[in-house]
Order: structure tokens, then C-alpha cells, then sequence
């Protein structure tokens, strides 16, 4: 299931990359803006993406602590935890 | 001592062609872009026509990197960036890489932009879900939206902005980038101007029983300039795009030189003498044409030929008159004249841009493009100069001289003279 859910987000992902940042770079740990590169504008973006993709809401919070991949997955699984019970 | 300007790039995406070359085959043949439009037709307009760009995915997919095209819904974006990035690979200048382009700038009009975003923006927001926006709604309906981002695909670093004044927008945009040039502030300018179409754009004009009701059936025949039928302008959209910069600069980089901007005024009838919101006063437009001619140093006698604004209205016999006091020649000295307005329509705030890129066009290539549904010729227009004047055939002549001039709502005049290149 996470392995899934990581391969789905790369892939939304990797729309946001710059030119010259590849994909093979997105990691568990990789920092999306910082070590990605991603513009911070992009990130509304991504959020919006991930909401459709996982079909999730996210509140402020979840998006101020999004920074690395991993917490993207932390996130989409809590509430994907949540949505369900 | 003022820098020279001249032309060394140009790029358009017009209603009946989408690149220089497909635009000049269309112009010289008289191939008309009007087409009948469903969704007009749905939407119970009167005049269910208009001029609309034919650009599909894969011509978007040329101009716009996947990442760019997220959540892209604005045609004046994707009109305006194939016209203005062809008009900078046209003139071979390369794209700035870290340092900014100081010398380069950007005048880029539009009389709106992004007008579906903003519909689906508005939707969202009186939906109370204004944070499913996502970040590119500021963007695509700025107005600058266009110029910001020619800016940043080419790293522009001199003055980036975009001029917004109805009609004359993408003429005023030349003229304004061009005094920027021999004013010595710019080497180079990528100038033009973008407009969207469709309902939300149209419909307003289509309110004022301005634009023709009865072609429906027969899109093609609907736009007459100079025609004693007709009946209103047809709606158009598209872009047009240069890049100008100073004789020094293009010939430095041996750059192919399509004409010079010889001169050219902007001013405004004040909506006094007879001018208003929506008409024109004729004191000013003759005073814009005569300035536009003392710029460039030429008289009338020496113009070869005028692209009017010529909307198909019942104006354009008091254009052609302007013309004939501003240039102070009689009928049969009075130089050929021509609308492209038949075929492509009026594309608001592009009809500067594309009409002046068909302008030069015909300096560039040796012809005069033809009038299309301008018979019968008004009859104030016969008295007015010779009929010969107003050719219905393509003529292959080499023009030295064009005077091009736009006209438009709020009063406002823009003339641009332009003449073919001589060292």
C-alpha cells in the first residue's frame, strides 16, 4: 500500500520538477522545495493534485507540515485512515 | 541624435493562419477565419460568427511544457506566447541565461486576459472553496500575466509590461516599445499584443447591436469593410507579436531586417468635436496621422499604401475621408488601401498587432493583399478616391512606404509608419 501510494506521488510530482532536477531524485527524504527545487508556488498545487489523486481534504496544518515526500505519505495515510473509519 | 528602429522578428497567431508564413498565404488569397460558432449559437447570441485562432493540443504542446500547461485556461495566454515566441526566434536572439537581459524589454498588451480562468475562479469562489483556486488563477487573469511571462521564458531585464487602450492596444504597444528604443533606454523590445475571444468577450458588443446578424449562414461573407453592405464588425481574436530593436543592434548581429519604424503618434479626441466613447473625433485622427507622418519625415504623397482600421462600419467612409485631409491628396493620388478586417475580423485588442504584422508583411514580400467582400464599394467611398484604390486582387507591388492606424473606443488614435529598410 505505501509503495503505491509513493509511486503515485512521484508522479504528481514530477510535474512540478524543474528542468533540470530528474526524477530519479525524488527520495522518501527529499525536501520539496529546498532540495527539489520546487517553486513554493507549485506546492498549492501539489496539495490540490494530492486531494484529487487520494481523494482526501487538507487543512492548513497538513500543508505547513508537508515539507519532505515522506510527510506528504505520513499525511495521505492519516487521513485516508481517517476518511475510512 | 535618436536611434533608428527596425524590425527583426515577427510572429502571429491570427483566425485564418497561426505563423508568418500560413498568415501570408492566407492574406494574399483572401482565405477568411470566420466560422460559425455552436456555442454562440447556444448562447442565443445575434451574430453567431466570429474569428478564433485554430490551435489544437499538439501546436500547444510546441509552445507550453507540460508544467505550463497545468491548469492553463486562457487563450489571450496561449495566443499571445506562440505569436510572441515565434517573433523572438524569428530574430534569432538567444534567451538570457543567468543575468537577466537588461537591454531587452517587453510592451505586451491585452485588453483582458484569462477571462474562462476568471469564470472558473469565480465559480469556485462563490462555491466557498476559494483554496481549490490553486496558485496559477492570479497569474493567467493579471493583465500583465502575458508580458510576465514572456518575461521569464526570455529573462527580460529592461522595462516588462502590458498596455491595455481598447483597439489601438497592439499598435500603441509598437509605437510606445519603438520610442523606448530611440529614446536609448532599450537595445531591444518584443512588442504586440494578445486578445481572447468566445462568449464573455464578444458578448458585449453582440448587447450593442454592433456586430452583423444576418451572416449566420454565410460566416465568410459577413465582414465588410468599405462595403456599401456593410454591417457591423465580426469579432476576432488571435495575436501578433515583433521584436524591434535599434539599427546598431540588428546589425551587429547581422540580423535579417523586415522594415524600419519609420514614426509613428498615439493621442486622443478627448471625446469632444464630435468624438466619444464610442466614436471618433475626425480633428484628432487626422492630427494623429499627420503627427505620425512629421515623425517619421515623410509626406502623403510618399505613403505607397494604408492598412485602415476600417471595422466595417459606417465609419469607414469617414475613416477614408480622415485619411484623404490628414494625407492632403486628392482621389486619384490617394495610395492603395486595404482592410484585413474581411477575413480575420476585428480582434480587438490584437487588431494592431496582427494587422501591422500583415502590414509588414507586405513591404517584406513585394504586395499589396487584397480586400475581401469590399463590393459593392460604399458609394460616399467612390466619391471620395478612386475605386482602383481599393484593390479586390492581391497586387504584386513593392510598397515603400505603409501608414498603419488603429482606432478605438474611449477616443483613442495610434499611427505607425512603416518603410522598407535602406541603409
Amino acid at each position: 500500500m505505501d509503495q503505491q501510494h509513493l509511486d503515485r506521488l512521484k508522479k504528481i510530482i514530477a510535474v512540478y520538477l524543474p528542468e533540470d532536477v530528474d526524477q530519479g531524485a525524488i527520495t522518501l527524504t527529499s525536501d520539496l522545495t529546498s532540495e527539489l527545487n520546487i517553486n513554493s508556488s507549485h506546492l498549492v498545487d501539489i496539495i490540490l493534485d494530492v486531494e484529487d489523486a487520494f481523494d482526501i481534504t487538507l487543512e492548513n496544518d497538513d500543508m505547513d507540515n508537508m515539507k519532505t515526500v515522506e510527510d506528504a505519505l505520513r499525511i495521505i495515510k492519516k487521513k485516508r485512515a481517517e476518511s475510512t473509519e | 541624435m535618436r536611434n533608428r528602429v527596425v524590425i527583426t522578428g515577427m510572429g502571429v497567431c491570427a483566425p485564418n493562419g497561426v505563423g508568418l508564413k500560413a498568415f501570408d498565404e492566407a492574406l494574399a488569397e483572401g482565405q477568411s477565419g470566420i466560422r460559425f460558432s455552436e456555442e454562440l449559437e447556444k448562447l442565443n447570441f445575434g451574430c453567431q460568427i466570429g474569428g478564433t485562432p485554430q490551435v489544437n493540443q499538439e501546436l500547444t504542446d510546441r509552445y507550453f511544457s507540460q508544467l505550463e500547461q497545468k491548469g492553463l485556461n486562457s487563450t489571450g495566454m496561449i495566443y499571445g506566447v506562440i505569436a510572441a515566441t515565434d517573433a523572438w526566434e524569428d530574430a534569432g536572439l538567444p534567451p538570457a541565461n543567468d543575468e537577466p537581459l537588461w537591454n531587452t524589454g517587453i510592451i505586451f498588451g491585452t485588453g483582458i486576459l484569462g477571462v474562462d480562468k476568471f469564470r472558473e475562479s469565480i465559480y469556485r469562489v462563490d462555491e466557498g472553496n476559494v483554496r481549490r483556486l490553486g496558485s496559477t488563477a492570479v497569474i493567467q487573469t493579471m493583465a500583465s500575466g502575458i508580458s510576465a511571462f514572456l518575461g521569464g521564458r526570455f529573462g527580460c531585464g529592461n522595462q516588462v509590461t502590458t498596455n491595455s487602450s481598447a483597439c489601438i492596444t497592439g499598435t500603441e504597444a509598437i509605437i510606445m516599445g519603438a520610442e523606448r528604443i530611440r529614446n536609448g533606454l532599450a537595445d531591444s523590445m518584443l512588442v504586440g499584443s494578445t486578445s481572447e475571444g468566445g462568449p464573455y468577450v464578444w458578448g458585449g458588443f453582440d448587447a450593442m447591436r454592433i456586430l452583423p446578424r444576418n451572416y449566420n449562414d454565410s460566416p465568410e461573407q459577413a465582414s465588410r469593410p468599405m462595403s456599401a453592405e456593410a454591417a457591423g464588425f465580426v469579432p476576432g481574436s488571435g495575436a501578433g507579436a515583433f521584436l524591434i530593436e535599434s539599427l546598431e543592434s540588428a546589425l551587429s548581429r547581422n540580423a535579417v531586417i523586415y522594415a524600419e519604424i519609420a514614426g509613428g503618434h498615439i493621442n486622443n479626441g478627448g471625446q469632444r468635436e464630435g468624438g466619444s466613447m464610442t466614436a471618433p473625433n475626425s480633428n484628432a485622427v487626422q492630427r494623429c496621422i499627420r503627427m505620425a507622418l512629421e515623425d517619421a519625415g515623410v509626406n502623403g504623397s510618399q505613403i505607397s499604401a494604408i492598412n485602415g482600421h476600417l471595422t466595417a462600419t459606417a465609419k469607414d467612409s469617414t475613416e477614408i475621408s480622415n485619411w484623404k485631409q490628414a494625407l492632403e491628396l486628392e482621389g486619384g493620388d490617394f495610395p492603395l488601401i486595404n482592410s484585413f478586417k474581411g477575413s480575420i475580423g476585428h480582434c480587438l485588442a490584437a487588431a494592431g498587432s496582427i494587422e501591422s504584422v500583415g502590414t509588414v508583411l507586405q513591404l517584406h514580400h513585394g504586395r499589396i493583399y487584397k480586400n475581401v467582400n469590399a463590393e459593392p464599394l460604399h458609394p460616399e467611398i467612390k466619391e471620395l478616391i478612386d475605386t482602383t484604390k481599393v484593390p479586390v486582387e492581391t497586387r504584386y507591388v513593392q510598397p515603400e512606404i505603409i501608414a498603419k492606424a488603429s482606432f478605438g473606443f474611449g477616443d483613442v488614435n495610434a499611427c505607425v509608419i512603416f518603410k522598407k529598410y535602406n541603409p
